[in-house]
C-alpha cells in the first residue's frame, strides 16, 4: 500500500466523522461539498475536513478504498456513509443525528470542533 | 454528453424502473440530476441504492464525462 493510502485510510479510520471534499470548509470548491457540510454542520458532526483537490492521486486512492466514485464521501466511525444527496436525505429524515449518536455517542454535540486535515 | 447516453445505460441496468429521469441541471453536458425508480431498490440501504446508480454510470464517471452527479432513488412502493 502506498503513503498515501496509508494516511486516507488512516483519517477514514480514526477521525469521528470524515469529510473528504473539494476544497475546504473555509473554501468550498464545490456544490455537492457545500450540501454535505451543511447537512454534517446542521447535525452537529465534528467534522474534519480533507481537500482531495491539491493531488488527484487522492481522489483516485479515495474511491479505490471505499468502492464510491464521486465526491464528496462521508465517513463515520471509518463507515461510509454516501455522498451528498444521502447525507441530505439521511438529515432531512432525522436518520443522520440518530446515526451519530448510535456510532459516537449521544454526547458528539459536544466536541463539535471543525477541523482540517492532510493527507499529503 | 447529451442526456440520452445515460438514460440507455440507467434502462440496460434498470430494466423495470417505474421512473428513469435524466436532467442536465446546468445544460453543460456534465452536471446530471438522475431519478430511478424501481423495485430493485425495495429494503436496501440507500447507500446500497446509491451504489447501483454508480455502477451503472461506472463508465461515464471514471472519464470524467460526467463532473457532478445528483441521485435521487425510489423503492416500488
Amino acid at each position: 500500500m502506498s503513503d498515501l493510502r496509508n494516511r486516507i485510510q488512516d483519517v477514514i479510520d480514526n477521525e469521528p466523522v470524515a469529510l473528504f471534499m473539494k476544497g475546504t470548509p473555509q473554501f468550498i470548491m464545490c456544490g455537492n461539498s457545500d450540501r454535505a457540510l451543511r447537512a454534517l454542520r446542521q447535525a452537529g458532526a465534528p467534522v474534519t475536513a480533507v481537500d482531495v483537490l491539491p493531488d488527484p492521486a487522492i481522489r483516485q486512492e479515495l474511491s479505490e478504498i471505499s468502492g464510491w466514485p464521486t465526491i464528496p464521501q462521508v465517513f463515520v466511525k471509518g463507515e461510509l456513509i454516501g455522498g451528498a444527496d444521502i447525507v441530505e436525505e439521511l438529515a432531512a429524515a432525522g436518520e443522520l443525528e440518530s446515526k451519530l449518536e448510535h456510532s459516537l455517542g449521544p454526547a458528539y454535540r459536544e466536541s463539535p470542533a471543525e477541523q482540517v486535515a492532510s493527507v499529503l | 454528453m447529451a442526456t440520452d447516453p445515460l438514460q440507455r445505460l440507467l434502462h440496460d441496468a434498470f430494466p423495470d424502473a417505474t421512473e428513469l429521469l435524466v436532467e442536465d441541471r446546468t445544460g453543460g453536458g456534465d452536471h446530471f440530476q438522475v431519478i430511478v425508480a424501481s423495485p430493485r431498490f425495495d429494503g436496501l440501504p440507500l447507500l446500497e441504492q446509491h451504489r447501483l446508480v454508480n455502477d451503472a454510470l461506472a463508465g461515464p464517471l471514471r472519464d470524467g464525462t460526467i463532473h457532478e452527479l445528483r441521485i435521487k432513488t425510489k423503492g416500488s412502493a
